[in-house]
C-alpha cells in the first residue's frame, strides 16, 4: 500500500520523519487549542460581575448597646456585629492566645481602639452553618460567643473556636468605620 | 456472549426481516430481554432490583422531565414555583410526590441491589466491571439527588446545599476557592440553583448511559446466581422472556403497589417539614439533615471530631475524607475478598459478618438522621470504624482462612438434587 510505503521508508540521518513532525505540530497546535477553549468553560461558574458588584455593605451601629449584636447582610450572608461588655472583653483577653486552636488575640481580631466592636461573619468555619448568639435569648454557648447547632461548634466572645469540629474562627471581614457609628463591611 | 444453546432471534415478518437487515435493533432486545438470553433457573427475588431500579430510573426522568416544565430554576422563582405545582398544575401534586418519593424509592431499590451483591459475592471475577460500574452509578444519582432536593429552596435545600459545598472547603490550599467556584458565590444563590438545576436535567441522562454500559457488561458472563456456582449446561438456564419477564413482571407489581402506597397516603412520611419554608439565609434550622438515603454516610461525616494529631489534619477534612472513602471503598470490594466461593450461603463466617455489616449500616443511618448529639456522636464513631475495619480488615482475613462449605455441582443440581452431568464429569 501506498501508505505503507510512505510509514515504513526509513529516512536519512536521526529517524526523524517529517511526518513524526508534523504529526506532533498538529497534534499540539489542537492540544492547546482544546485547552484554551476550557479557560471561558471553566471560568464561567466564577462568581459573576453582578455577584461581586454585592460586596460592600454599609451598617449603622449607633444603637447596639453593649452586650447587644446584630445580624447584617453582606454578599448575601450573615455578619455578626456585636458590641462586647466590658466583661467580655475581659474573659477574651484572659485566655492565653498560644493555647487557642487558631491563635488571635482580641486586638487582632478587632479595630485599634475599638475592642468593643467585633464584626465577624455569621457563618460557621466548620460547614457554614450561622451560629446562635447574635439574639436576644439565643443561646451563646460554653463561652459566652456564639453557639452553631448544626455540629456543636463553640465560639467564645472574640469568636474564636474553643470547641467543636470547626477548624478556624469565625471570619473577621475587611471593614472601616466610615464615622463613629456607621461601618462599611467590605 | 451468550450460551451456545441460547435461541436464535429468527425474525418470521418479511418488514423484520428487512429491518434486521438494516437495523438488527429487535435482534438486540430478543438478545437482552428476550428469549434470546438464556439465565439460570434458580434466581430468587434478590435478582428483580436491577429491573425495579431501571424503572424508578424511567419514572424518575418522564416525571422529572414533566416538572421542569413548570419549574423555576431561579432563586426569587423556585420555591414559589414548587408550591405552583402543588397548587395549581394539573395533576402537579401527584407529580411532584411521584418524584420525590421516586427518588426515595430509587434508593430503596438500589440499596437492596447493593446488599445482594454483598452477599452474593457478584462482584467478584468476571463480574468486576459490572460491580464498578455500579459504584459509579451510585455517586451519580448521590450527586443527582443532591441536587435535586436543592430545586425547591426551601430551608433543608438551602442549608443542606451550604453544608454539602462546604464540604470541598476542607480541601487544602485550593478549597476556598473550589468552593466559590461551585457555587458561582459566597453562599448558595441564584447562581448555584441555576447550575444545579442545569446539571440534576443532565445526570439522569448521563446514569441512563451508564446503566446501559453496566447492562453491557452483565450480559458477557451473564447473571450470577444465590449458588455462585457458574452455567455450565443447557439445563442450568431457562431463557429470560418468558421466565424472567414474568417473574420481574410481578416485582414490579409489588413495588408500584408499596410505592403507590407512600406517593398517595403518606407523601411526605420520608420528607422533612422544614422545607416547606422558603431558603432563608440569615438562619440556620435547628436541626439540618439530609434526606435518609444519605443518613450513613452523614454520620461517617460527622464521626470525626478531633483533629488527627500525628499528620495535622484537621477534623473538617478527616470526615469530608471518611465520607468518600466509605463509597470509594467499594470499588475495591473485588480485590479485598479473596474467596473462590461467591455466594454467602457457603461462607459461613462471611455470613455472621455480612449480618454484622448490615447492622453497621443501619446504626450509622440512625445516628445520622439524630442530632450531633451524645450518644449519637460516640456510636456513630464506633459503627464508622467497624465499617471500614469490616472492608479493609474482616474481609481479606475471612476470606483467606474460612473453610467454605461443599458447594453443589451445577444449578441444575442445586435445584432438583441431581445433576446427571455430574455422575459422568470428573470430581472437581
Ligand atoms: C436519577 C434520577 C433522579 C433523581 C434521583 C432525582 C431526585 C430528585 C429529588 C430528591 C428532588 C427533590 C424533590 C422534592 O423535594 O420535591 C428532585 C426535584 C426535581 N427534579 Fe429530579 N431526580 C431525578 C431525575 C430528574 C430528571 C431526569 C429531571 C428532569 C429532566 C428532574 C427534574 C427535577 C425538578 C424540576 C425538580 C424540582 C421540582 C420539585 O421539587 O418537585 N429530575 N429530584
Ligand atoms: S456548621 Fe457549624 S458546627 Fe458544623
Amino acid at each position: 500500500m501506498a501508505q505503507d510505503a510512505v510509514t515504513e521508508a526509513p529516512e536519512q540521518g536521526d529517524g526523524v520523519r517529517r511526518r513524526d513532525f508534523i504529526n506532533i505540530a498538529a497534534v499540539s497546535a489542537a492540544g492547546v487549542g482544546a485547552a484554551g477553549v476550557l479557560v471561558p468553560l471553566i471560568s464561567q461558574m466564577s462568581p459573576s460581575a453582578d455577584v461581586l458588584a454585592e460586596s460592600t455593605t454599609e451598617v449603622d451601629i449607633g444603637a447596639i448597646k453593649p452586650g447587644q449584636a446584630i445580624k447584617a447582610m453582606f454578599r448575601k450572608q450573615p455578619v455578626f456585629i456585636r458590641n462586647l461588655t466590658a466583661k467580655e472583653q475581659a474573659d477574651a483577653q484572659a485566655v492565653a492566645t498560644a493555647s487557642l486552636r487558631d491563635p488571635q488575640s482580641l486586638e487582632d481580631r478587632t479595630k485599634p481602639g475599638k475592642a468593643n466592636w467585633l464584626i465577624t461573619m455569621g457563618v460557621c468555619t466548620h460547614l457554614g452553618c450561622v451560629p446562635l448568639g447574635s439574639a436576644e435569648g439565643e443561646p451563646k454557648g460554653e463561652f459566652g460567643g456564639y453557639f452553631c447547632p448544626c455540629h456543636g461548634s463553640q465560639y467564645d466572645t472574640a469568636g474564636r473556636i474553643r470547641k467543636g469540629p470547626a477548624p478556624k474562627n469565625l471570619e473577621v471581614p475587611e471593614y472601616t468605620f466610615t464615622s463613629d457609628t456607621v461601618v462599611k463591611i467590605g | 456472549m451468550s450460551f451456545p444453546w441460547a435461541n436464535e432471534y429468527q425474525p418470521q415478518h418479511p418488514l423484520m426481516q428487512w429491518l434486521d437487515a438494516k437495523l438488527p435493533l429487535p435482534r438486540l432486545v430478543y438478545n437482552a430481554i428476550g428469549a434470546g438470553y438464556p439465565v439460570p433457573r434458580n434466581l430468587n427475588y434478590f435478582w428483580n432490583f436491577g429491573v425495579l431500579a431501571g424503572v424508578c430510573l424511567v419514572i424518575q426522568i418522564l416525571t422529572g422531565v414533566i416538572l421542569a416544565m413548570h419549574y423555576a430554576g431561579n432563586a426569587d422563582l423556585a420555591f414559589n414555583s414548587t408550591e405552583h405545582i402543588m397548587r395549581d398544575v394539573n395533576w402537579g401534586w401527584m407529580l411532584r410526590y411521584m418524584h420525590s418519593n421516586g427518588a426515595s424509592a430509587f434508593f430503596v431499590v438500589v440499596y437492596i441491589h447493593i446488599f445482594r451483591g454483598f452477599f452474593y459475592g457478584s462482584y467478584k471475577a468476571p463480574r468486576e466491571m459490572i460491580w464498578l460500574l455500579g459504584v459509579v452509578i451510585f455517586l451519580l444519582m448521590m450527586a443527582t439527588a443532591f441536587m435535586g432536593y436543592v430545586l425547591p429552596w426551601g430551608q433543608m435545600s438551602f442549608w443542606g446545599a451550604q453544608v454539602i459545598t462546604g464540604l470541598f472547603s476542607a480541601i487544602p490550599l485550593v478549597g476556598d476557592a473550589l468552593h466559590t467556584w461551585l457555587l458561582g458565590g459566597f453562599a448558595p444563590d441564584n447562581a448555584a440553583l441555576n447550575r444545579f438545576f442545569s446539571l440534576h436535567f443532565l445526570l439522569p441522562f448521563v446514569i441512563l448511559g451508564v446503566v446501559i454500559l453496566h447492562i453491557w457488561a452483565l450480559h458477557i458472563p451473564g447473571s450470577s446466581n444465590p449458588t455462585g456456582v457458574e452455567v455450565k449446561s443447557e439445563s442450568d438456564t431457562v431463557p429470560f422472556h418468558p421466565y424472567y419477564t414474568a417473574k420481574d413482571g410481578w416485582g414490579l407489581g409489588a413495588f408500584l403497589l408499596i410505592y403507590c402506597a407512600v406517593v398517595f397516603f403518606a407523601p411526605n412520611a420520608l420528607g422533612h417539614p422544614d422545607n416547606y419554608i422558603p431558603a432563608n439565609p440569615m438562619q440556620t434550622p435547628a436541626h439540618i439533615v439530609p434526606e435518609w438515603y444519605f443518613w450513613p454516610f452523614y454520620a461517617i461525616l460527622r464521626a470525626f471530631t478531633q483533629n488527627f494529631p500525628l499528620l495535622g489534619i484537621p477534623a473538617k477534612l478527616l470526615g469530608v475524607m471518611g465520607m468518600f472513602s466509605a463509597i470509594l471503598v467499594w470499588f475495591f470490594l473485588p480485590w479485598l475478598d479473596r474467596s473462590p466461593v461467591r455466594s454467602g450461603h457457603f461462607r459461613p463466617t462471611f455470613r455472621k459478618f455480612y449480618w454484622l455489616l448490615v447492622i453497621d449500616v443501619a446504626v450509622l443511618g440512625y445516628c445520622g438522621g439524630s442530632p450531633a448529639e451524645e450518644p449519637f456522636v460516640i456510636i456513630s464513631q464506633i459503627a464508622a470504624i467497624y465499617y471500614f475495619l469490616h472492608f479493609l480488615v474482616v474481609l481479606p482475613i475471612v476470606s483467606s482462612i474460612e473453610q467454605p462449605e461443599p458447594l453443589p455441582f451445577s444449578i441444575t443440581e442445586a435445584v432438583l438434587g441431581s445433576d446427571q452431568a455430574a455422575s459422568l464429569a470428573p470430581a472437581e
